[in-house]
């Protein structure tokens, strides 16, 4: 089973251009909140119309605006897990779960809701409304749910949003293991990485409306290749750069720097990143130093952070910043001089 | 005493109920999608006769339905009966000054309504009438049965245009409303406090009504999201 989407959407200044193919396998759509992820999956449900564009799941077209065709939600078999998971506030479980039975008997549809409850680990909560249900439950309620109106894709909008961080390590697996059972497409949208990077495959980075190629997730956090995948995978120094040609290096103004790079450099690209915690101090003579002032030192759980500001850079840049770990010495004075090692710049598009 | 009064006052609230409650969730439901400038203009439109003093809303309907006048007329060259001065002519001013009651308690209740519940039910493949009938209207059945409440309490305590578009005629058209004015313009004063009563007793009951619907719809505290 596959679902191509290739779909354009302008909405007041912003610009949706959303290109991806996934097959059966979960695929994570990774971004910032706004960034268009929640547009996209609203678009494959049918729930927005694109402006332009196609959609094709397990080979039929749900949506083409060539060809003048887009499909009803109700026509699509597309579940969607909503974020706040828009259970009917009065049916019960039990109701909500029969809800989503097409055109089933009555004593079929009994069956098939005790199946799932049981599926879902809801015996006994059948009875409940869905305000009496705590979070998980509400979850697993709107799985069954979806479940029930057996669909060829099902989209996960941020799905552990409404949840507490501790609640979410106990019901991830779960929900994991649900979706490893089920044999259509899912898409799975979130802002957090680790999520991501623990239950889908691949991956698919969205910045601003747009998306990046399908890639494994795995070879993401070594090599993120744009700015935005940088930045999601924890990256917080990123300075726009280009190529000096005569060199061979890259020149930084915002840093006020030219650095060697263990890399190559790319056509498209544009910019570097260096993680906060492979900046050190220089030793005398060194290449890729940085002379900054100290403009804080904040600290963290388990890691002192300076926020260092590139000598003569302006005040609207954004600081560097790098991480001593506690027990290791902390860098007296209130100017500092910095390297970035050449094997730890990444080039970024 | 003669109870035609309650029997007429009570039919007239009932039947332009039923009437104000359908065309009420049909204009709050589209109206509350509608873009803002058209929402704007219509909701002054149908606001308006809330405001208004009753008379002048007497006065517009006659000018329309009047014998002479344009619709009055019409039907009457069509269909031979006069639209005024019959029983059933005090749904008009009932329904054109309670509408607005039950329109803007409904309005409220389809905006505040969580629409990601209609786009849920879209994705599981149900209808549209489904969603409107069984999930839209029994989320918002809070406000829906306070403004048709509301509405039945309006019309049934309706004056200023039944007394101009149905007039007072002892035993056809005459409502509690009209009948308390009428007793006590000709000094009855003893039979027009004892209509008092019954109409101060229907309203309680009502308002009463209305109070209970709030306490049992007030969402408890649960625990989970929200």
């Amino acid at each position: 089973m596959a679902l191509e989407v290739d779909v354009e959407k302008t909405y007041g200044s912003f610009h949706l251009e959303a290109s991806f193919r996934s097959e059966g396998e979960p695929l994570a759509l990774l971004g910032p909140s706004g960034c268009g992820k929640s547009l996209t999956l609203k678009c494959i449900a049918g729930i927005e119309r694109p402006d332009r564009g196609r959609i094709v799941l397990d080979g039929q077209v749900l949506f083409d605006s060539a060809a003048h065709i887009d499909l009803p939600p109700q026509r699509r078999r597309v579940g969607y897990l909503f974020q706040q998971y828009a259970l009917f506030p009065h049916m019960t479980v039990a109701e909500n779960i029969a809800a989503g039975c097409r055109g089933l008997g009555r004593e079929e549809r009994k069956k098939r809701v005790a199946e799932l409850a049981a599926m879902l680990r809801l015996e006994g909560l059948e009875g409940l409304r869905p305000r009496q249900l705590s979070g998980g439950q509400q979850q697993r309620t709107a799985l069954a749910r979806i479940l029930a109106s057996e669909p060829r894709a099902i989209l996960l909008d941020e799905p552990f949003s409404a949840l507490d961080s501790h609640l979410k390590w106990q019901l991830e697996p779960e929900l994991k293991d649900v979706l490893d059972a089920f044999a259509g497409v899912t898409i799975w949208v979130t802002h957090d990485l680790e999520e991501a990077y623990r239950n889908c495959p691949w991956v698919c980075v969205m910045e601003a409306g747009r998306t990046a190629p399908v890639r494994e997730m795995a070879s993401l956090p070594a090599d993120p290749r744009t700015v935005g995948a940088a930045r999601l995978t924890g990256c917080r120094n990123c300075g726009a750069a280009e190529l000096e040609t005569e060199t061979g290096w890259l020149r930084v103004p915002e840093w006020g720097v030219s650095l060697r790079a263990a890399a190559p450099w790319r056509t498209g690209a544009r910019a570097v990143g260096i993680r906060e915690e492979c900046l050190r101090l220089a030793a005398a003579g060194e290449d890729n130093a940085v002379d900054c002032a100290v403009v804080r030192r904040v600290e963290d759980v388990s890691a002192w952070v300076l926020l260092l500001r590139p000598k003569g850079s302006g005040p609207e840049t954004p600081l560097l910043r790098m991480k001593v770990e506690k027990g290791a010495a902390l860098p007296e004075g209130d100017t500092l001089r910095v390297v970035l090692p050449p094997e730890d710049i990444l080039i970024l598009e | 005493m003669d109870w035609f009064p309650l029997y007429n006052s009570l039919r007239i609230a009932a039947i332009s109920t039923v009437i104000i409650f359908f065309l009420g969730i049909f204009a709050a439901y589209y109206i509350a999608k509608a873009p803002r400038l058209v929402k704007g203009t219509l909701d002054v439109v149908l606001t308006l006769p809330l405001v208004l003093p009753p008379t002048v809303v007497g006065y517009l309907l006659l000018r329309l339905l009047g014998p002479n006048r344009l619709i009055g007329q019409w039907v009457m060259e069509q269909f031979g009966t006069k639209l005024v001065m019959t029983w059933w002519s005090a749904i008009f001013a009932t329904v054109a000054v309670a509408f607005p009651l039950m329109y803007r308690t409904a309005r409220g209740a389809f905006e505040s309504f969580d629409e990601t519940l209609a786009q849920a039910g879209k994705t599981l493949g149900l209808s549209n009438t489904y969603i409107f009938w069984r999930i839209r209207m029994p989320v918002c059945r809070q406000g829906i049965l306070a403004g048709t409440v509301l509405a039945f309490a309006r019309a049934l305590g309706e004056y200023g245009a039944t007394s101009m578009i149905a007039g007072y005629t002892p035993g056809r058209t005459a409502t509690i409303s009209t009948t308390v004015y009428q007793l006590w313009r000709t000094g009855n004063d003893a039979l027009a406090f004892r209509w008092v009563l019954v109409n101060i007793a229907i309203s309680a009951v009502v308002l009463l009504a209305v109070n209970m619907l709030e306490r049992r719809e007030k969402p408890s505290p649960g625990k989970g999201v929200r």
